[in-house]
Formats: structure tokens, sequence, C-alpha cells
């Protein structure tokens, strides 16, 4: 089976979120760039886990700078055979979404996997759209995958509980919590990295639909008002009468 | 022109839907519902009163296939010539809306958090930790309305409901088994959710949250720790790398309040927090602390609810 995952970077889970040029733009500075989790932990590392049961091959794509280079480094010392960046400023979810598409179609995969979302625009749009581009079935959200042959067997989140459903390949699929278990690369994965290929692929010809202006900050919380731990009759009068959440 | 909304009726209708239309209705032209499945007519009606005018039905598409979805969704944009598609911002619209926007070459916004207001919309970036403006440069425009976002509006109409035929297309998904734990709130929708984290130092001790969460008609909720030992299973886990939730109430039982966890849950409107350490980060996050052993603390609250239920 041939497996392509759609590798974004996002700022490490501490970073202090700043903006700068008069708030139109996210300041790097400082900023800790890690592989999205849900990228490598669920749709990468379960990526490997049906190659090393079914052979085939893991390619990473990344739509991004050549400073992307360092966490697509990391997606290859885990396990990916190959890494593809497409050479291109990824400017909203559209243009992201039919750059992979049109790779992808142009290289015969059998399965596309994303992750659920991002966790700096917290889109949950590049998976879809590259199903759509595609005109694939597009599995989303999917907490296990299992592949017998061509078909394969998937559970997914659905309002209020789980389904599980079947299909041919080839599809696109978003992976949630519970598809793999977090690997943390070892010695020999990160010099296998340094020689494994890194193709640099020109941007296709696509324009955005979405433009974010400007951020805002959310405002600092009011001080927290400290509750005797004897009087829940207070607590409850207050949640009651002032914040009028019960 | 119209706006048309996408709506999941096959549980009927949720708070959600109200929303969206109450969204719609605010952006300023007509309104049209469209939905799928065998909703009986007077509840899909009910519409009307928060700014429908009608609601077209696709009966012959059951379940929630994003591509026969996407396909349908799209033959109602044709038949209505709408230029906006509102959905509420669920799993459904998770697969659906990037599909329909590539379908449909419209720009989509995912997650606004706020009523409609000039030319950008509002949503969450960073996990909650800052907000962005964002615009769309296509004629055609998608936006998906996080829920618990905007209250509904209601009017005292109805409107009609009309049969439709939408190009579905081949189901190439097959549905093998839906599992849904009876009665259950789903945690996205829940307006007051009940959460624990390793304080609570065991899973046997859950039914203290459990309680207070059943006197309060509340969902519940865990750490990642939590989530990732077991104790609690793994779609309770809220935070950056969990579910994001934006309730009216959340309550924080033995969670430090660290910063991935914040992420998920700092939408909400009001946080009450419950920790014996006075130095939590939690508390900075907090309108309410109490300062104390949660094995205390949620039962004496479960107490007090169910007095103030009592008297009210
Ligand atoms: C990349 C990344 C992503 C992450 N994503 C998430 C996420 O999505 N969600 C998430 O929750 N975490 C996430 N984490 C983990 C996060 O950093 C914290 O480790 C985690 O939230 C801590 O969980 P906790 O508060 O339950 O446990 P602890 O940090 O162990 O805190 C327990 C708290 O309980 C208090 N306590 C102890 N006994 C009592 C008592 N009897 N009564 C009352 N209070 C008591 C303690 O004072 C303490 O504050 C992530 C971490 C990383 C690195
Ligand atoms: N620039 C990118 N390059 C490659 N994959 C991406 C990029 N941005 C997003 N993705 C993939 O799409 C998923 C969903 O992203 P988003 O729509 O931004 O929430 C991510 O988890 C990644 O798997």
């Amino acid at each position: 089976m041939k497996i392509l995952v759609c590798i974004s970077k996002s700022p490490d889970t501490t970073s202090k979120i700043a903006f700068k040029d008069g708030n139109s733009k996210f300041d790097e500075d400082g900023v800790q760039y890690i592989v999205n989790p849900y990228d490598e932990w669920y749709a990468l590392v379960r990526a490997l886990e049906l190659k090393e049961a079914n052979g085939g091959s893991v390619s990473i794509i990344t739509v991004g700078n050549a400073s992307d280079e360092a966490i697509m480094r990391k997606a290859l010392a885990i396990g990916a055979d190959e890494a593809i960046r497409i050479d291109a400023e990824p400017t909203d979810a559209y243009y992201v979404g039919m750059q992979i598409a049109e790779y992808a179609k142009a290289n015969a995969f059998d399965m596309v996997l994303t992750g659920k979302e991002t966790i700096n625009y917290n889109g949950s749009q590049v998976g879809g759209m590259i199903a759509e581009g595609m005109d694939l079935p597009f599995i989303s959200l999917a907490s296990k995958l299992d592949a017998n042959g061509n078909t394969l067997t998937l559970e997914t989140e659905i309002v209020g509980g789980l389904q599980i459903v079947e299909v041919e390949t080839p599809v696109v699929v978003s992976c949630v919590k519970g598809m793999a278990e977090q690997r943390i690369p070892n010695m020999r994965g990160i010099m296998a990295a340094r020689t494994k290929p890194l193709t640099v692929v020109p941007a296709a010809d696509i324009a955005p639909l979405t433009v974010f202006e400007n951020y805002t900050l959310p405002e600092a919380k009011s001080a927290c008002k400290m509750i005797d731990p004897e009087n829940m009759d207070e607590l409850v009068a207050l949640l009651h009468n002032e914040a009028k959440v019960i | 022109m119209a706006t048309l909304v996408y709506i999941n009726s096959e549980n009927g209708l949720a708070k959600s839907a109200y929303e969206v239309v109450t969204y719609a209705k605010k952006l300023g032209d007509e309104v049209v519902v469209v939905t799928t499945g065998s909703q009986d007519d007077s509840t899909l009606a009910a519409l009307g009163n928060y700014g429908a005018s009608k609601v077209l039905v696709e009966k012959s598409v059951n379940g929630n296939d994003a591509q026969q979805l996407t396909r349908v969704i799209a033959s109602a944009v044709e038949l209505t010539s709408a230029n906006t598609i509102v959905f509420s911002h669920d799993i459904i619209a998770k697969a659906v809306a990037p599909r329909l926007s590539v379908r449909l070459k419209a720009g989509l916004i995912s997650g606004a958090i706020e009523a409609p207001n000039g030319s950008t919309i509002k949503v969450n970036v960073f996990s909650g930790k800052a907000f962005g403006n964002v615009s769309i440069s296509s004629d055609k425009k998608i936006i998906s309305l996080l829920p618990n976002s905007i209250q509904p509006e209601e009017n005292g109409s109805a409107c009609t409901v009309e049969g439709f035929e939408g190009n579905a297309g081949e189901l190439k998904i097959k549905l093998i088994e839906t599992k849904k734990p009876e009665g259950e709130i789903p945690l996205p929708e829940a307006e007051l959710v009940v959460s624990a984290g390793r304080g609570l130092k065991g899973p046997e001790n859950w039914g203290m949250v459990e309680d207070l969460a059943a006197e309060l008609s509340a969902a519940t909720a865990c750490s990642r720790p939590v989530a990732d030992i077991g104790w609690r299973p793994h779609h309770e886990h809220v935070g950056q790398t969990g579910v994001a939730i934006r309730p009216n109430l959340y309550i924080a039982a033995g969670i430090s309040g660290a910063i991935q966890h914040l992420a998920g849950v700092n939408g909400s409107k009001v946080i009450v927090v419950i920790n014996t350490d006075p130095e939590a980060p939690f508390f900075k996050a907090a309108d309410y602390g109490i300062l104390g052993d949660a094995f205390e603390v949620l039962p004496r609250l479960t107490e007090a609810v169910k007095k103030f239920k009592a008297s009210n």
C-alpha cells in the first residue's frame, strides 16, 4: 500500500502567542516548531504500522518553506521513507489542499492521511478539501483504521458516538486519538533521516479563497472570586444570580 | 439571492440548529434550510420561528456520507441561487464544508464565534489562545458557526417544508455499525460540563463527578493524562489535543490547568476551579475558585445543587 501523510508544523504547545506588524502576522520570535501532534502521533504512526504489517511505502508531504524541513526530517526519523515539500507559503487551507490534491493525483496513492486539525488554525479543512479535489471518499475523524487488501475498516466519531464503516481504497482519512501511539525517534532513525530523499516540488498555480486580516488576543480574565469550600450554597447562588449559568 | 443553511435533523433538532438559522437570518437574505432523512415536517417547520422561510428535505438520502451530502447541498445551492452557506461547526460540517468549498470554489471560514459583524469573521486560532479576523475573497462564501456562540432568536413564525431531489450520486462508504451510548450528552454540545483530572487519584472516584453532572444535567470531561491511563474514555479528553468545548459552565476538579488543557476550555463562559494547590495555574483562568479537597467539595456541591433545585 502506497500511503501519503500530510504533515504540518505548529508552534510548540507551550509557545507564547503574540502578533506583530499591526497584529497582522504571527510573531515567530522565539517560537519552537513541532510536528502538528495529530499528524505525527496518529496519522504518521498508523501509516508506519500499516506498512510494517502489509508492506508498501510511506511518503510525507508538507506545503511550506525551506524552514519547514526541520519538522519534515523529524517525520523521516520516526520512519517515513521519503518527504515531499511543495515550495510555497501555506496561505490558506484551500491553497494547501489543492496543492496536495494535485500532487497526490499525479502520484497514485492508495491512501492520503491527514491530522484532525492543525493546532494553530484549527480549521479541520485541508483533509476534506483534498478529498473533493481528488473526487475520493473522505473518512473524517477516524480513531481506528485497519486494512484488508484494498478494503479499509474504520471507526470514526459521529455526533454523540462512533460508527464503523468500510470503504475501498483510494481514500482520504483524517486521524484522531486512538489510532496509534506516539513514537519517539531513536538515534538510528535520526541518522537515517539525514540521507532519506526530500524532494522539493514547485507549487501549482492556485489562488487562495480566504485571508487572515488580523489577530486579537483575549482580554485578561478579571480576578478569580474565591469561595469558602464549606459553603457550596454560596457558589450555587452565585452561579444562578451573578453568572446566570444555572 | 438566499442564504442556505445545512442542518442535520437525524435526531430531531438540536439547539445548534436554531443557532445557525438565527445566524443566517442576521446576514440579511432569505434563509432556506436544507436537510436529509425522514424527520417529520412539523418538527422541521419550527425552524421558521428562527428565521427560515423554507426547508428543503432530500428524503432519499440517509446517513452522513460527506461525499453524498456535499452533492445534495450543492444541488440546493443551485436551486436557491444561494451565495452564502452556513453550517454548525460539528462533526458533519468538518467533513462536508471543506468538500463543498472546493466543489463551489467558495471560501470557507470554519468556527465563527460571534454574530455577523462587518466583512470579517472572528474565529479562534492557536486553540483559543487568540482570535483571527478572516475575510473571504470568493463570491460564494461558506461559514461554519461554533456551537454555543450565539443565542437563538425567535420570531413566532413557521415555515414551509418541501421535498427536494438533490443529485446525491453513488454511496461509497458502507456503514457497518453505529455505537451511541444511551442518554449521554455529547460533549461539544453540552451547556454545562463537569470535568476532573489526576487530582481524583483513580477511576473508582469518578462517582462524585458523575453525581454532580447528573444533578446539573451536565456532560462529563477529563484531562488528557486521565484518558491516556484509561481512567476515562478518550472522547472525554478536552484540550489542545482533545475536544475543544465552550460550555456556559465548566467545573474543573483536580486539574492543574496546564496551557494545553486551557486551550480546549478557555472559550467557556464561566469557569469554576476546585484544587488543593493555591498555586495551580487554573485559578488564573477561573471565575470562581475553591481552594479545597475535591473529595469533600464535589459531594457538598452536589448537595447544594440538589437543595437549590428543590427550592426553585
Ligand atoms: C503536546 C501536548 C499536548 C497536550 N494536550 C493536552 C490536552 O489536550 N488536554 C490536557 O488536559 N492536557 C494536555 N496535555 C498535558 C498537560 O500539559 C498536563 O500534563 C495535563 O493537563 C495535566 O493533567 P491534570 O491537571 O489532570 O494532572 P496534574 O497536572 O497532575 O494536576 C493534578 C491537579 O490536581 C490537584 N489535586 C490533587 N489532589 C487534589 C484533591 N484532592 N482535590 C483537588 N485537587 C487536587 C493538584 O493540585 C494538581 O493541580 C498536553 C501536553 C503536551 C506536551
Ligand atoms: N501546510 C500543510 N502541509 C501539509 N499538510 C497540511 C498543511 N496544513 C494542514 N495540513 C494537513 O491538514 C490537516 C488539517 O489541517 P487544518 O485544515 O489546517 O486544520 C493537518 O492535520 C495536516 O495533516
